[in-house]
């Protein structure tokens, strides 16, 4: 192996590959067998952190960035003058071997440009991920990279080897699409998504009859959006995602605010900021949707079509419910709980444990972790000391910002640590 | 007056103590482990002698009554080391022998929120080391690594690293406690190592002068290419280094083969 043509390779496929967003290598539940290598049945590890913050749980690169497509967003873009690199399928299996091994990564991610056609790019993923699985007995978490427009028939093979399948829809509206990558269509991101689905569904049911059927994509799929690259209201990326959770049983919608990497008169001009606060929100969102039972239209509406960028989408979804408060810290359910600014998922579940022992207090709450800076003013609980009730709206927020100013002028990030 | 209780700082010898306690109706005693000795400042002390027999009553007494979660709780709040954790769990153990049953989930009473608390910064170090440990390969292809944990974390973490790494030799080194977890492709033990060179032996440490004859010509290939791919995959013009130390912090980068400078 010669040592420095891989680094440059992995220099220039690696920076390629970045712009995913997607890391989780996590819900898949491929158990080491025959004393092979790896195992993935935990909750994922990030491994490291990039210093701009991000985990870094897979090694993620591209197999190659010579791509025959021109996408407005993308660096891989064929009329971008770049360096091109392509690794062969044998040394992303040696990588992925050895650095697993030292325990630098979960597996692998593993995305490419097109190269000749959608069938040849996807059919050169499949081989690597097969390698691996079959010659280096690797258990392993591999995210394989759907390239649209790739037949049913490799999709299905692909599944076969991976964790995860993922195909990015990038921009979350049709006319941005048609905008920003006129030679691709809505449909070709849309087929590969049904498709998976499809043998999701039928190998589910099929290994109830036969226990011996092989798992087919444990970990589900996922998708991403660029957000910021096309004028969208966060109603439309949201209800984007929503339909994608839905619709096809994805197990993760990721945001990723658009940084510019092309000068083009379609898009945000070179050195407009990346739309970090505004990810962070949406992903926000996103969990209030996946874990705290609310409904999109509760936080997204005609009447409110973005959200707030100084306070959360909990909080700010309160404020415009006031009627729905104060909520009874000893009595409300798991649901209302969970609607209480300041108030996390492990926070409810910690509230609804304690209070069979005895009456919770503002003391009990502040010990159990509860953020009563925004929770406050939200809550009723065994104690005569409350917040004012004639606060309206617009108080209370005002008062929330001034009293916990340095939270919200922090840097944001979607490792969400959150309500 | 209270009574101090000296044990040598293993599981085992702390439910000696706590057996003791019973044994001999102690109302107010202090359980400590023999290296902090501050026995200047107590009327009375007494050593305890650790014993399995009395040990494994306490442990099968408590696990009974607490179940497998709650007694998980316990044990990963005594190997955090934290100063006084004894106690706390002394009167864990009283409660729950009290009333017959743990006093789980009870987050208003305050020796089960601080049991809580020392057990989940004990989790999150055994998450860290999950991800931390570097793993070198090493002449008698031995995969090894040293760390310096802050909480006594390797007992939890042998089970992780035995499922993941079940095709390879290893070795996982705390060089604060000096010991460490070995791994033969068959079973996992404990193991202590001479060093000639106490701390940075064989594990690389990223401070001072890393030899780098002390691996194989692949081996630093290895290092030099996961150090490359973990510079290109940084977004520049997204960096936050305070998140960046937040989620990897200073004191654990002397042993990530992607820190070297
Ligand atoms: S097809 Fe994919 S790799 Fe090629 S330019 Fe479009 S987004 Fe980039």
């Amino acid at each position: 192996m010669n040592h420095e043509r891989i680094k440059e390779k992995l220099e220039i496929l690696a920076d390629a590959a970045k712009y995913d967003v997607s890391c989780s290598s996590s819900g898949s539940k491929r158990q080491n067998k025959n004393k092979g290598l790896g195992d993935s049945t935990g909750m994922g590890i990030c491994h490291s952190y990039t210093e701009d913050g991000r985990c870094v749980s897979l090694l993620k690169i591209l197999l190659t960035n010579v791509c025959i497509f021109d996408c407005a967003y993308c660096v891989t873009r064929k009329s971008n003058d770049i360096k091109r690199a392509a690794f062969t399928v044998q040394e992303v299996v040696d990588l992925t071997i050895n650095f697993y091994r030292r325990n630098y990564i979960e597996g692998l991610f593993l995305s490419s440009g097109i190269f000749k056609s959608p069938d040849a790019t996807m059919e050169r993923l499949v081989r690597v991920a097969k390698k691996l699985r079959e010659e280096e007995n690797f258990n392993g978490y591999i995210h394989l990279k759907s390239i649209p427009g790739a037949s049913d028939e490799l999709m299905r093979e692909a599944g076969l080897y991976a964790d995860r399948l993922s195909v990015n829809i990038e921009i979350p509206t049709k006319a941005g699409l048609k905008l920003l990558a006129p030679d691709k269509d809505h449909k070709d991101f849309i087929q590969p998504m049904k498709a998976v689905k499809n043998s999701i569904d039928l190998y589910k049911s099929e290994k109830k009859i036969i226990k011996s059927t092989p798992v087919y994509a444990p970990a589900g799929q996922s998708t991403q959006m660029i957000v910021g690259a096309t004028g969208e209201s966060d109603r439309d990326v949201m209800y984007s995602a929503n339909f994608f959770y839905n619709k096809f049983n994805m197990k993760r919608v990721y945001y990723s605010g658009y940084i510019p990497v092309a000068d083009d008169s379609r898009l945000p001009a070179l050195g407009t900021e990346v739309p970090m606060m505004r990810e962070n929100r949406l992903y926000q969102t996103d969990w209030l949707l996946r874990f705290y039972g609310f409904d999109v239209r509760e936080i997204l509406n005609d009447q409110h079509q973005n959200l707030d960028m100084d306070i959360d989408p909990k909080l700010s979804w309160a404020l415009r419910n006031l009627d729905q408060f104060p909520v009874d810290i000893n009595k409300a359910d798991k649901r209302m709980l969970a609607r209480i600014p300041g108030v996390g998922m492990k926070s409810v579940h910690k509230i609804i444990s304690a209070r069979r022992y005895r009456k919770l207090g503002w003391e009990h709450l502040k010990a159990i972790g509860i953020s009563m800076n925004r929770g406050k003013y939200f809550i009723t609980c065994d104690s005569r000391e409350f917040e004012r009730r004639d606060l309206t709206g617009i108080q209370i927020k005002n008062q929330i910002l001034l009293s916990g100013a340095s939270k919200y002028s922090k840097n944001f990030t979607n490792q969400l640590s959150l309500f | 007056m209270n009574e101090l209780l000296q044990y040598d700082g293993s599981f085992n010898g702390f439910l000696t103590a706590v057996f003791d306690v019973y044994a001999h109706k102690l109302k107010n005693p202090i359980i400590q482990k023999t290296s902090l000795a501050q026995d200047q400042l107590f009327g009375e002390m007494q050593t305890i002698i650790t014993d399995q027999d009395k040990a494994d009553r306490v442990f099968k007494k408590l696990k009974k009554l607490c179940g497998s979660n709650d007694f998980n709780q316990f044990y990963r709040a005594f190997l955090s080391e934290i100063s006084g954790i004894e106690n706390t769990l002394l009167d864990y153990c009283r409660i729950t022998f009290k009333n017959g049953t743990s006093p789980s989930g009870d987050y208003g009473n305050i020796t089960v929120l601080k049991m809580s608390q020392a057990a989940k910064m004990v989790g999150r170090e055994k998450h860290r080391m999950e991800a931390f440990i570097r793993f070198h390969l090493i002449e008698e292809d031995v995969y090894y690594a040293n760390c310096e944990p802050d909480f006594n974390v390797l007992p939890l973490i042998s089970k992780h690293f035995k499922n993941r790494y079940a095709d390879q030799k290893w070795i996982i080194y705390d060089l604060n406690r000096d010991y460490g977890i070995s791994y033969d492709l068959e079973k996992v033990d404990e193991v202590t190592i001479q060093f000639n060179d106490p701390r940075a032996q064989r594990g690389i440490m990223n401070t001072g002068v890393v030899e780098e004859s002390r691996f194989r010509e692949s081996e630093n290939n290895y290092r030099d290419l996961w150090n490359q791919y973990f510079k290109s995959t940084n977004i520049e013009s997204r960096k936050n280094m305070k998140l960046h130390l937040q989620h990897v912090p200073k004191r654990y980068w002397k042993y990530l083969s992607e820190k070297v400078a």
